[in-house]
């Protein structure tokens, strides 16, 4: 009875077994092929696309500020300069929030509080993009207009130099307040990954330089932040990347003007909202449909260039 | 005064610690435990402890995993403030002071009570700036004043001839021996007059374990030491005074000779036999 059924279960296993391995194999290699050429194909289909708008215009496309359909004139120049400027603007206003919501739920908060606001960061980071372009609308636009950029712009407005950065009428909308929302946006992805990367810090190390008779900031500034500096810098590029292909949010409140303002309060637009916005009324096959495939060509090249630096920063050290 | 002291200890080499238990006598002592219990949250780690630590001599404390021991030092500088729900109770006098008062200044207490960890711990900058370090936030030294400091930390724990060269390299490209007297120079750097090392040699090759306890043996004569240690011999070379632990209990104290050839009680016998732990 037994040798039957060793004899049996031998047998099953020769044949079922190995061919069983070798369909799962290629299952497996067929889906990781899928990514790559997934990747390729949008990319190509980018290029492709983007190509009579790069032949029509030529390396000019990148510099020239003018976005005329009538005349079929098209250059990218003001939505490459709004999609940069408010992605900087924005990691400027976010990453000093972000850092010090991470050193107080890493190093200062009391145990019972860490876990609910370190959920409630988690939480904010997955509210989807529309609902943040709504508040922002709705809420963030009428402060903005009422109270702080009126303040503002009479607070600094006249000093030279810096003085024409935060001029002209109280709009509420404008590249100012995109970067602050998306600023808002970015600050939990950013927290969370600061907070992962402090909490990798051994608490050995920590003790060491408490022993030597360090306060808390000066253990986060001599050796928390130079032992995690490099997830630090990975985990803001990945903010970064967020806020370069940020849409509906950004849509919502710049203003949507294709022009360089001189102040941070005027409207302008980025490339995720110009596509966004003109996507509906390019037909196929015409030259302002191609400017913005190239549009979304060029946005893929940056968030890729962002992209592969951070993993690059964040990539395990040797030792 | 102290560097006859070094070459006397020197030329005794290994014999030293027979010389030194076989005197009976044990200097005034610096730090003074009297009825201290500590707590993990309801648990209690550490029962109505009570022990001296003489000045300028090594006490080496003993016993099984999780007796206690390493939570003794971590209250010797009141690392366990660090985590909340942890306490003591009693008394730990320090020159007087009851160091365990919530009102205590725990970075004067961290500048006279050093500690040396299991692993070493660079950190994450120059091996000169590794002992400029803990130095510059207790002290304001001139260049010069701190170039001194570094010469005379690293020469008192005889790492000078190895990194003199290499002083603003990264410390991490050091050898763990190398890393862990990096971190006894750290140490002292600061001229503490205490120093705990918490089982310090667990994680070196045995060369750099005799580096290591032939330095502890060097420093006494400027330090007192506390050192928690899971090897008997080591205890019963390098200390001059053991105490014995045993689920949170001071079971024994004595010298090292009594402690190795004569414990008073059984519990102690029994682990140094090698019968439990």
């Amino acid at each position: 009875m037994s040798s039957t059924t060793a004899s049996v279960t031998k047998v099953r296993t020769a044949s079922a077994g190995i061919s069983g391995d070798v369909i799962f194999a290629a299952a497996a290699k067929a889906a990781g092929i899928f990514v790559l050429v997934l990747l390729g194909a949008i990319i190509v289909s980018l290029l492709i696309g983007g190509m009579p708008a790069f032949i029509a215009f030529g390396p000019g496309f990148l510099t020239n500020a003018d976005w005329d359909p009538v005349q079929q004139i098209f250059g990218g120049a003001v939505p490459i300069y709004g999609t940069l400027l408010t992605s900087v603007l924005a990691l400027a206003m976010a990453v000093p929030l972000a850092f010090g919501i991470a050193f107080w739920l890493t190093e200062l908060a009391p145990v019972w509080l860490r876990r609910p606001v370190g959920t409630a960061i988690e939480l904010l980071a997955a509210v989807p993009s529309i609902i943040y372009g709504m508040w922002g609308f709705f809420m963030i636009v009428p402060f903005m207009s009422e109270y702080f950029q009126p303040i503002v712009i009479d607070w600094l407005g006249d000093i030279p130099l810096i003085g024409g950065l935060f001029q002209g009428p109280p709009f509420g909308t404008g590249v100012f307040t995109a970067s602050l929302l998306l600023a808002v946006m970015i600050i939990p992805f950013v927290a969370a990954t600061m907070r992962d990367v402090f909490m990798t810090v051994p608490a050995v190390f920590k003790e060491s330089a408490y022993g030597l008779g360090c306060t808390t900031w000066e253990v986060m500034r001599a050796i928390v932040l130079p032992y995690t500096r490099v997830s630090v810098v990975g985990g803001i590029m990945l903010g970064l990347g967020r806020a370069l292909g940020e849409t509906m949010a950004v849509t919502f409140v710049i203003g949507n003007t294709n022009r360089i303002a001189t102040s941070l309060f005027g409207p302008g637009n980025t490339i995720a909202s110009l596509v966004a916005l003109e996507f509906p009324e390019s037909p196929a096959g015409s030259l302002k449909l191609s400017a913005l495939l190239a549009l979304g060509f060029i946005l893929f090249v940056i968030s890729f260039i962002v992209l592969a630096v951070s993993r690059m920063l964040l990539k395990p050290r040797a030792n | 005064m102290s560097t006859t002291m070094n070459v006397a200890s020197e030329k005794l080499g290994m014999a030293a610690p027979m010389v030194r238990a076989a005197a009976e006598g044990m200097n005034e002592p610096r730090i003074a435990i009297r009825n201290l219990d500590f707590f993990y949250g309801s648990h209690r780690a550490l029962k109505s402890i009570n022990l001296e630590f003489p000045a300028r001599q090594v006490t080496g404390m003993i016993g099984p995993s999780g007796c206690g021991k390493s939570t003794l030092l971590r209250v010797l500088n009141r690392m366990y403030d660090l985590y909340p729900g942890q306490r003591a109770t009693g008394e730990v006098m320090l020159d007087g002071q009851n160091i365990i008062d919530p009102k205590l200044d725990l970075i004067h207490l961290r500048s006279r009570v050093g500690m040396v960890f299991q692993k070493p711990t660079p950190f994450p900058m120059s091996i000169y700036d590794n002992i400029a370090f803990g130095v510059r936030l207790h002290e304001q030294l001139s260049k010069s004043a701190m170039d001194e400091r570094v010469e005379w930390s690293l020469s008192r724990a005889a790492l000078w001839d190895e990194a003199k060269d290499r002083l603003n390299t990264s410390a991490m490209g050091l050898s763990g021996g190398q890393q862990q007297r990096l971190c006894i120079a750290r140490t002292i750097a600061v001229r503490p007059e205490v120093i705990l090392f918490d089982e310090p040699t667990s994680a070196l090759d045995p060369i750099s374990t005799l580096k290591i306890e032939e330095l502890i043996d060097e420093l006494k004569d400027d330090f007192t030491i506390a050192i928690v240690t899971h090897n008997m011999q080591q205890a019963a070379r390098i200390a001059d005074q053991v105490a014995f632990f045993y689920v949170g209990e001071m079971v024994e104290v004595g010298t090292a000779t009594q402690m190795f050839t004569a414990p008073r009680e059984k519990r102690t016998q029994e682990y140094i036999t090698g019968r439990f732990g």
